[in-house]
């Protein structure tokens, strides 16, 4: 029975999968529509996971606070905050407040990580070269700071025009050639790995 | 049909039948592979945390299945089931944390069938695939904790992140946790290149199932992603040359 089961949900998910890709290239009214129509529904599917998720957090959460494991208070402050968001997200009338947990509470604690990182890659840049001296790290380091010399105006130094030239044949020409490089490998990559599950050979809907 | 988007079906429909020959071919023999340091150091983690009773934790990144950035995370679904299979044997199972809910549900089943494979006594537990946050600041902090606290030995980030990924790389670094990392974005892979021992750069991401025994589908499509890496760049060859002659 999960046999069939699971060949069931196959065929829908590789048929489904196949009209999705050929709305993309064929341009006929039937196709197209029927696509959109299956995009919205994954859409609104999606939401449900997102739901499922967040309750997969809370039940982490809630299980951490149970058994007073180390950091529990951390866990409860995010039950709490969490019911009063959904507290907030779902009474109307309460807009204001919900821009005010947005604008005063969430966008500075991601700002202040964002700071944070910074001193972090500040930290690793230093670290690269002593943990792994090597021609590629010193091209690197040589990369960003010579970026970084010919981005702004220096003070007491202004804008250099040399490393501002040199920063821009790094930029436009060498780094841009390189990007385009990686994006094309990940684009194939991207290609292979949507077609081995068209083909079913990949079934992340049936844990194959 | 326009002739370019017939071209490029065209194209998409070669790949996949090129992917169901080289298949049954691989199948017959398997080509050898280049030696990528982070596919080593996973299979080392791997069998240390079988036999240290310590923890794996794999982050899927936050990339949603229904954008194109999903590919990485399928990418590391692939693997999961390979080591999930492997690591639901020891003390401590692996732990998979994602920034998507769809995303979550995926790794919870594919955590699942590793379990039910193995036909382990005790019952799966859900809290083994965890959502951490939906934001890319949130989902890195979410992830934190439990890379810290649970006695975790080897850190596989394999999906799509932003720059927040050196949060993570940081922490693992603190913990003394081995890392292995890869990204389809380029920032986190410039992030993860100065951060990370061995990060995996560009397609290596698209590798991981080959490199981990996920079959012969997964061979052959890395032999058809280097076909076509090829044919781009004869054909990005041969448009210049012509472009340099003047033709067009």
């Amino acid at each position: 029975m999960n046999r069939i089961a699971s060949a069931g949900f196959a065929i829908l998910a590789i048929t489904a999968g196949v009209l999705v890709l050929l709305g993309y290239f064929i341009n006929t009214p039937a196709i197209t529509n029927f696509r959109l129509l299956l995009i919205d529904w994954a859409v609104i599917l999606a939401g449900v996971a997102a739901l499922v998720g967040v309750g997969n957090l809370f039940s982490v959460h809630m299980q951490r606070v149970r058994q007073h494991v180390k950091g529990a208070s951390y866990s409860l402050l995010l039950l709490v905050a969490l019911l009063i968001a959904l507290f907030l997200g779902v009474t109307p009338g309460l807009e204001t407040a919900q821009h005010i947990m947005l604008n005063a509470i969430m966008i500075p604690i991601e700002i202040s990580l964002l700071a944070l990182l910074a001193v972090s890659l500040v930290y690793v840049s230093i670290r690269l070269l002593r943990s792994r001296p090597s021609p590629y790290t010193l091209l690197f380091i040589i990369t960003v700071l010579l970026t970084l010399l010919g981005t702004g105006a220096w003070p007491f130094l202004g804008q250099i025009t040399l490393f501002a030239d040199l920063r821009a044949i790094v930029a436009q020409v060498l780094a841009a050639g390189g990007a385009r490089g990686i994006l094309i490998g990940v684009a194939l990559g991207t290609l292979t790995t949507g077609l081995r599950i068209l083909l079913g050979a990949d079934r992340p809907y049936g844990g194959r | 049909m326009e002739p370019l988007r017939l071209v490029a079906l065209g194209l998409v429909g070669l790949s996949g039948l090129g992917i169901i020959i080289a298949a049954v071919l691989v199948g017959r023999k398997p080509p050898t592979f280049r030696d990528i340091p982070a596919f080593r150091q996973i299979r080392r983690a791997v069998s240390m945390v079988v036999e240290d009773g310590s923890r794996l934790h794999v982050s899927l990144g936050r990339g949603s299945l229904l954008t194109p950035f999903g590919a990485s995370a399928l990418a590391g679904l692939s693997m999961i089931r390979q080591l999930g299979e492997t690591t639901s044997l020891s003390d401590r199972p692996s732990i998979v944390t994602s920034g998507d809910g769809v995303l979550n549900l995926a790794a919870q089943d594919t955590l699942r069938s590793a379990h039910d494979a193995l036909r382990i006594s005790q019952p799966f537990d859900t809290n083994r695939g965890q959502l951490t946050g939906l934001t890319p600041f949130s989902y890195a902090a979410g992830a934190l904790p439990i890379m810290r606290d649970n006695q975790i030995s080897t850190n596989v980030l394999i999906g799509n992140y932003g720059i927040e990924v050196a949060l993570l790389t940081e922490a693992s670094e603190r913990e003394g946790a081995a890392i292995a990392a890869a990204s389809d974005n380029l920032p986190a892979q410039a992030v993860l290149y100065a951060s990370t021992p061995s990060a995996l750069i560009g397609e290596e991401l698209f590798a991981a199932g080959a490199y981990n025994q996920a079959g012969n589908f997964h061979i052959a499509s890395l032999v058809i992603q280097d076909i076509l890496r090829w044919l781009v760049i004869a054909t990005l060859g041969i448009g210049a040359i012509l472009k340099a002659l003047g033709v067009f």
